[in-house]
């Protein structure tokens, strides 16, 4: 190797790997990302075929055993909360985008913000590596709860799997504490000149409430992991009651409470659904005001609601308990703080709708996601407030039917969130020094749109019908039920009515994974050979899109030393002439042209 | 088509900034007479809102650190939380007789020692803080005229790491004593508490004496007075952090039990 060589690779890995720029690290999450969301999938289409044809092997390993299903369960659910939904809107875009956003150069702890990626990707290895360990990945869910959660012979993947699942979720909690610490002080101390609070875009206001969240919630769960750490290998007792008795082995010892594992993790689980989905809420505000021509619909009641949906956010986690022993009084309560909190939901859908009323919108690939975003959130909020009843919960806890809801508000919308923020800052992911930014192809995209939105529905919709119908979750296999009759048992026959639905589901999953296929082509496509970006695309009037954040210009714009913001973004009007809009950056006009005759020097 | 209203450009004019000092004659001494900042190369007065100021730096790195304790805060919470749930378990025994096993564990009285000890120690480190920010000596070390903050702080400093040193020590003891006495980690619900309150706690002290090291490094190798000042301010916010923390989980041991 030429020492020419050396110095290019070694500036290689300063420059795009081991890098404290803001930007390459939010691409680094987001690639992170992407590799996770992959695999989180191919997991999941393989619960789905395993559930419909049972007897088929997979493909270098054999027959899908209860334990492998289990598994899936888990490690689907733990990458794709921890690894997709909570990386790329928080901290993914939130690096990429946040800090132009507010006017900052960069975020306010560069070195910090490294680590944290670091620590998230060591976090997924070691949740990867736990498949290849003996015994193979944990089979608790992505709850984990205990005491089976505790006890190393209370299944395959409980030895080994789950203390590499442990050890990498309080990894992922470190991380993700530093980067909100990070997000949190950046917004709150690198604001630019004139950025007030009440300025400051609803992306950013998403930003600053999930990393909230974050900073009040990862902890909790991290003192839970320490708890059910010590209970695996230090023999103590916290969640382990007396006389507990798993596969053999009996618990002797002081009265821990499995519930207690419960409350703290919902403490913390239940936050995470809102950190997952704010960034996603405040987006779609917006996108669709910025293809609207639209000032955002009450904006300030939008900031009010974000920080209400967080507040109320902790308040609602027994919810996730009605049905394992909680105090009848204490799910009361939280059956009203969880419908409390459609009120501020429902203020944002009816914002989002005021927002885009006949206003004739541009329908771009993002504005079209955005509006899915809205589509799916309606659809899956509406099953909360049933779901919110105890008396519901009981019958319906768990079926598919919370399946269907929770993987409709969340995973469904918080993906089209996410789509939508992948089309619209495109230009910006993409810009380098040398070369300026790129749109993804729009045609491509609005096919992708309309297959992941028929696929979505068409997946998730008769999941509601199945779990009415009895269908339970966490059942490795519907078939073959054991008992008297076998399939013709009363479980059996009741799960028999099921499967031709299931069949569908199957099919319609397979379908949108396909229909990811488009994406992903017009990605790659896009990345070398699209539609070059012009300074603005969209007519932003946010700061992102101000030509000294933009790599590409920011070297021709050096002239531009100082960055203030004079008005709240969404600055549209219509004119005889046309439609105008007014980014946050520019100066007033009037105000420009009082202080020019002010000081001209000149007499008349 | 829609347009961009584009208003003119005004060139922006270097002003002479005569309440700072700037007399035209080229390097300005600092308009931060805590901080030692504002100077000249620190750009701070051509930016309306700036951000490299040291007023910034510094109060940036504190609201981090205030981030980071408030999230840890959210530990120990949880942590003590679960204390008081456990001790309130029982369960029933063959009997149908509800049974309360919890043992409070009686705290070895060294404790008591440690606890004067770490708040003599957040004394000691108040001190060191404060000598960070005098102006006359913030003054003369922008000045060239010797390191006097580094002749003053450095002695308080080394107190603190030498009596946060002997806190963990006295730990220590308390560990092994209640070792003697065949109280271990595991032995009953209650000693689970005790050893993982004080262990968790502990585990931070050392962090934070690694941090109060880093300071003291600083102080001989950052040729930068602001990252001086960051050192010594965040680990002193820390160590005050930890001993009030440690404040609570005492008075939760002693008495709660």
């Amino acid at each position: 190797m030429s020492p020419a060589d050396a110095t290019r690779q070694q500036s290689f890995f300063r420059s795009r790997l081991f890098t404290t720029d803001h930007r390459v690290i939010g691409v680094q999450y987001l690639v992170l990302a992407l590799v996770a969301v992959a695999i989180g999938t191919v997991l999941s289409l393989l619960m789905r075929i395993h559930l419909v044809w049972p007897d088929w092997p997979l493909p270098l390993h054999g027959p899908i055993l209860p334990e492998d299903y289990l598994a899936l369960v888990t490690i689907h659910g733990t990458i794709m909360l921890f690894f997709v939904l909570t990386t790329a809107p928080q901290a993914g875009f939130g690096n990429l985008i946040l800090p132009a956003q507010i006017g900052s150069r960069g975020m306010a702890f560069p070195f910090l913000n490294a680590a944290s990626f670091w620590m998230t990707a060591v976090a997924l290895l070691t949740l990867l590596s736990s498949t290849f360990v003996p015994g193979g990945a944990a089979i608790s869910g992505w709850t984990a709860y205990p005491p089976l959660s505790a006890i190393a012979s209370a299944g395959p993947g409980q030895a080994m799997g789950m203390d590499l699942w442990l050890a990498s979720i309080a990894l992922f909690a470190v991380a993700s504490t530093a980067s909100s610490i990070n997000i949190l002080t950046t917004i709150i101390r690198n604001r630019c000149h004139g950025m007030t609070w009440e300025r400051l875009p609803l992306t950013v206001w998403g930003w600053f409430t999930a990393a909230l969240l974050s900073v009040i919630a990862f902890s909790v769960l991290l003192a839970a992991i320490l708890l059910l750490f010590c209970d695996r290998h230090a023999g103590t007792s916290f969640f382990l009651p007396t006389g507990d008795l798993v596969n053999g082995v009996l618990h002797r010892g002081g009265d821990g409470s499995p519930l207690l594992w419960l409350h703290l993790f919902w403490f913390f689980g239940h936050p995470e659904v809102y950190i997952a989905i704010l960034p996603g809420m405040g987006l779609t505000s917006m996108v669709l005001a910025n293809f609207s021509h639209r000032r955002v619909f009450a904006y300030r009641t939008m900031i009010a609601t974000t920080l209400l949906i967080g507040f109320l956010g902790i308040l609602l986690w027994g919810h996730h308990m009605f049905v394992a022993g909680l105090n009848p009084f204490a799910s009361s309560a939280f059956s009203v703080s969880t419908m409390a909190i459609a009120l501020p939901a429902a203020a944002k859908v009816l914002s989002w709708l005021a927002t885009t009323w006949r206003s004739s919108p541009t329908y771009t690939t993002a504005m079209l996601f955005a509006l899915g975003f809205v589509s799916l959130f309606i659809t899956g909020g509406l099953t909360g407030p049933i779901l919110a009843q105890p008396i519901l919960d009981e019958y319906l806890h768990n079926t598919f039917f919370v399946v269907a809801h929770f993987h409709l508000i969340m995973a469904m919308a918080g993906i089209f969130g996410l789509y939508a923020a992948t089309y619209y800052w495109f230009p910006l992911l993409t810009a380098t020094r040398s070369h300026p930014g790129r749109l993804l192809s729009e045609p491509l995209g609005r096919w992708h749109f309309w297959l992941t939105l028929v696929g979505a529905y068409a997946t998730f919709l008769p999941m509601h019908f199945t779990g009415l119908a009895g269908e339970p979750r966490h059942y490795a296999q519907l078939t073959g039920v054991p008992g008297a009759g076998g399939a013709l048992s009363p479980a059996g026959a009741l799960l028999s009515h099921t499967l031709p639905l299931n069949l569908h589901i199957t099919y319609a999953a397979i379908f949108l994974a396909c229909a990811q296929i488009v994406f992903l082509f017009n990605l790659i496509r896009s990345l070398r050979r699209g539609v070059v970006a012009p300074p603005n695309p969209w007519q932003a009037t946010t700061l992102e899109w101000h030509p000294a954040f933009n790599p590409f210009l920011a070297a021709t714009a050096s002239h531009i030393q100082v960055i203030a913001v004079h008005r709240a973004p969404c600055h549209y009007q219509s004119s005889p002439s046309g439609e105008t809009f007014l980014p946050q950056w520019e100066p007033d006009i009037v105000v420009q042209a009082a202080l020019e005759s002010a000081i001209n020097p000149k007499p008349e | 088509m829609p347009a961009t209203i584009t208003p003119n450009k005004t060139e922006p004019e270097r002003k002479r900034r005569l309440e700072d000092h700037d007399n035209g004659s080229g390097r300005r001494p600092p308009t931060d007479k805590r901080t030692g900042g504002g100077g000249d190369g620190d750009n701070w007065n051509e930016r309306s809102r700036g951000h490299r100021g040291p007023y910034e730096r510094l109060h940036r790195y504190r609201m981090g650190i205030f981030f980071a304790l408030a999230s840890d805060l959210m530990f120990f919470v949880a942590i003590v939380s679960t204390f008081f749930v456990n001790q309130s378990t029982g369960h029933f025994d063959a009997y149908n007789h509800y049974v309360n096993e919890w043992l409070p564990t009686a705290i070895p009285p060294i404790l008591w020692l440690n606890t004067a000890i770490l708040l003599l120690s957040s004394v000691t480190m108040e001190i060191a803080r404060r000598n960070m920010f005098r102006e006359t000596d913030v003054m003369d070390e922008w000045l060239g005229l010797g390191k006097p903050i580094t002749r003053r702080a450095l002695p308080w400093l080394s107190a603190t790491i030498v009596l946060g040193m002997l806190f963990l020590a006295g730990q220590w003891v308390a560990w092994r004593q209640l070792a003697i006495q065949q109280i271990f980690f595991r032995t009953n619900q209650s000693s689970h508490f005790f050893y993982l309150i004080t262990g968790t706690h502990a585990l931070h002290l050392f962090l934070g004496i690694g941090a109060l090291l880093a300071a003291f490094t600083g102080l001989y190798v950052s040729r930068q007075l602001e990252t001086r000042q960051i050192l010594v301010d965040g680990a002193a916010w820390y160590w005050h952090a930890m001993g009030i923390l440690w404040l609570f989980l005492f008075g939760l041991l002693a008495f709660f039990q």
